[in-house]
């Protein structure tokens, strides 16, 4: 066969969202692959502009449908930054126990997705089951299962429901003992095994130089997490591991995400043990100071962030969003060329896209 | 009474109806048409019309008998991937009977669907490769018997076409030309490279399959399925050839085209792959024919290595074989569901360097048991 472009996309089982990859086959040998983002642009940058600050936090819950709450309290940490508001020991606990939450039920969906796309319907089907404990209890919660608008600038909106320690507690539990399933179910399964040691190879020089961060990064070998290399809210007083992986395919990338959950457990349990008693919210100011605010999160995309510019009024001047998968995005040609076809969704579904903050 | 019979005793009786009918109404005409009725009727109860006649009868019953056990296979196949994959399953429509007129609701719903061939494809090619799909995964079940009586036969001693398994083998391996015609007609890229991988599939199981295939003709000594399953009387060749067996099932799941080696329509990256510009009743047709396919498999499977229709007496001998067949297809949606979609140059290299040596391993263990003169 002649080489042919096709376009994965924009309706496209691979593209989990809005988005356009083009391949260069060479019969089912990838020679080019050019991505095209932009479907899916909201303008969310600009709605910012014209809402005043406690309004963008439903807003900048939509950034993600994966992972909506990290978004929103990376908002809520650089408003403060820019607000100076030093939040109530509970709250930052508060807050970091729920953002491990929303990490667990993330990587949980990207493993859904992930053994959708390699034709495993019983990864997808039980990874989605499993998710719904976390949602629950964040439902529980917040009140809502998706985008839960629930940090606050200067704390979080509610304190805990009652019982949700023990419910927590319990999830954790659970969730230990279904990570033990998963990992028989798909590292037991020697197809799945096929499918991903050794395929889409990303060397931690490209890594660095492509701007990829978060797990993608970490299973190239980088020991770069933003939770222990320029720690936020209380995680100095957590104690985890920061995973990586030395081998940059597929395979590693899927080990630092389940690897990464078992931490999640460890720093939900923690942060139940340490939570103190007290307030969980301040009163944050109505106008924001003329001033710049800056916030970086480790996403579980990615390293995410933000950067605002207050004007000394109730609306920011200017709010930057810097979403990894965007640049993740851009490392696809690198990693795709020289595989097949067939590992196209392998390898774009290993880096874990989300169009939503992508396209912004 | 065999099959020949009791659809020959039906066609019999119907003949001499209409005739009688006939021959009344030519007694009201004039003698030169009179004339032309009584021939046309001789004709129509001559023993050469009879027993064509009788042949389709038993055609139309065997395909609706398929077709009815195709519904089963649909069902059992949605209801067992809820069981796995952990949802109920269709439930409410056929509420009591466990959703089983979900399939006919569906395919309903496709029947009303229009039907749209796409503006640049090759018409020709487009409208051809469903209907061969669809007749030659029809014309497996056509030599296929159930049992020494159910079985279209051309005579009343009820014998069957005499290399009816060389027949079936053969017609098992025309989907794929259906699959190419299809992919390169549909004037799509995606339906191009599932047509090429289906051609490329083919050649690394088809091989394989026939092979084990070959060591059961070997040990049986025939190519007739009732002499096959004869020779099973005493032991079913899978215990003998249990590698073969194992090979065998699995070339047929990349036969059936099911996942893992659902290559040609892996919907995560060919959208649908071959199917993609097929709609409305081609879709149903092409969904419907997968599920007559795996019953075909489950019947050649059970033909060749689980002893046919043998069993305990308290059930009917077709009873016991579509039994087994049920279970080979639930072994299948077992392996379907659990088991990612495998690359299609990893398909290759597991046809080439696996099964086929595994093949004719047992291809030679079948020559020792026939040589040492155990079967």
């Amino acid at each position: 066969m002649a080489e042919m472009w096709i376009n994965m996309g924009p309706q496209h089982p691979m593209t989990h969202g809005l988005w356009n990859l083009k391949v260069k086959i060479d019969g089912e040998t990838i020679v080019d692959a050019e991505p095209e983002v932009g479907y899916l642009h909201r303008g969310i940058e600009k709605l910012c502009e014209a809402r005043t600050y406690p309004q963008i936090i439903p807003i900048a819950d939509r950034l993600c449908y994966g992972s909506s709450l990290t978004w929103s309290h990376l908002y809520c940490l650089t408003v403060e930054d820019l607000m100076d508001i030093e939040v109530p020991e509970r709250a930052e606990y508060i807050r970091v126990m729920t953002i491990e939450m929303q990490r667990i039920a993330s990587h949980l969906m990207w493993l859904a997705a992930y053994a959708g796309d390699l034709g495993l319907s019983v990864g997808f089907t039980y990874t989605m089951r499993d998710r719904e404990v976390f949602v629950d209890l964040l439902q529980a919660l917040t009140g809502s299962r998706l985008t839960y608008n629930y940090p606050r600038i200067g704390g979080v909106a509610h304190d805990l429901p009652p019982d949700f320690e023990r419910d927590t507690v319990r999830a954790v539990k659970y969730m230990e003992m279904r990570l033990k399933e998963y990992e028989d179910l798909f590292d037991g399964s020697k197809v799945f095994m096929m499918r991903n040691v050794g395929i889409g190879i990303l060397s931690k020089e490209d890594g660095i130089n492509l701007g990829v961060t978060g797990p993608s990064l970490r299973a190239s070998g980088v020991d770069y997490d933003l939770r222990k290399d320029m720690p936020y809210s209380v995680y100095p007083e957590m104690d985890f591991e920061v995973v990586t992986h030395e081998d940059g395919d597929c395979y590693a990338r899927y080990r630092v995400r389940m690897d990464e959950m078992w931490e999640s457990c460890r720093i939900i349990r923690q942060a139940l043990q340490k939570m103190p008693k007290g307030r969980w919210r301040i009163v944050a100011p109505r106008n924001a100071p003329v001033g710049t605010g800056l916030g970086r999160v480790e996403d579980p995309r990615g390293e995410a962030v933000m950067y605002v510019v207050g004007d000394g009024t109730d609306r920011p001047y200017r709010l930057k969003i810097r979403s990894p998968i965007f640049v993740t995005v851009s490392a696809a040609p690198k990693i795709l060329v020289g595989y097949k076809l067939a590992d196209v969704v392998a390898i774009m579904g290993g880096l874990d896209m989300c169009i939503g903050e992508n396209d912004r | 009474m065999n099959l020949y019979q009791f659809c020959y005793g039906i066609i019999h009786w119907l003949v001499d109806l209409v005739n009688n009918i006939w021959y009344w109404l030519g007694d009201f005409l004039p003698w030169y048409f009179g004339d032309l009725f009584t021939t046309i009727g001789d004709f129509v109860a001559s023993e050469g019309h009879l027993s064509f006649m009788t042949i389709l009868a038993e055609c139309v019953v065997v395909i609706v008998v398929a077709l009815i056990n195709v519904l089963n296979f649909l069902w059992i196949f949605r209801k067992l991937s809820g069981r796995i994959l952990d949802f109920y399953g269709p439930y409410y429509v056929g509420y009591g009977i466990g959703g089983w007129l979900q399939n006919l609701a569906d395919g309903m719903k496709l029947f009303i669907k229009e039907i749209i061939v796409p503006t640049k494809a090759d018409r020709l090619g487009f409208l051809l490769a469903p209907v061969i799909f669809v007749g030659s995964s029809l014309a497996i079940l056509a030599v296929i018997p159930f049992s020494v009586d159910f079985g279209i036969s051309t005579n009343e001693s009820g014998e069957y076409v005499s290399a009816g398994a060389l027949f079936a083998l053969a017609a098992f391996s025309i989907a794929p030309f259906a699959i190419l015609l299809a992919g390169w007609s549909s004037n799509n890229k995606y339906t191009l490279i599932g047509g090429m991988r289906s051609a490329a599939q083919m050649m690394s199981y088809e091989i394989p399959l026939i092979l084990c295939a070959a060591s059961v003709f070997l040990l049986a000594g025939s190519f007739n399925f009732v002499d096959i399953v004869d020779a099973q009387s005493g032991m079913w060749f899978f215990i003998p050839l249990f590698i073969g067996f194992v090979v065998f099932l699995i070339c047929l799941m990349a036969e059936v085209e099911i996942r893992p080696f659902d290559l040609p329509e892996a919907e995560a990256e060919l959208v649908e792959g071959w199917t993609t510009e097929y709609g409305g009743m081609r879709f149903g047709l092409f969904y419907m024919t997968t599920a007559v396919r795996s019953y075909a498999g489950g019947a050649l499977a059970t033909a060749l290595f689980l002893g046919g229709w043998h069993g305990p007496s308290f059930l009917p001998d077709e009873i016991w074989f579509l039994i087994k067949a049920y279970i080979v297809f639930t072994v299948f949606m077992w392996l379907t569901w659990s088991v990612p979609r495998i690359r299609i140059d990893q398909m290759l290299v597991f046809g080439w360097r696996r099964l086929l040596p595994l093949a004719v391993l047992n291809l030679l263990i079948a020559a020792i048991l026939k040589s040492g003169g155990w079967f």
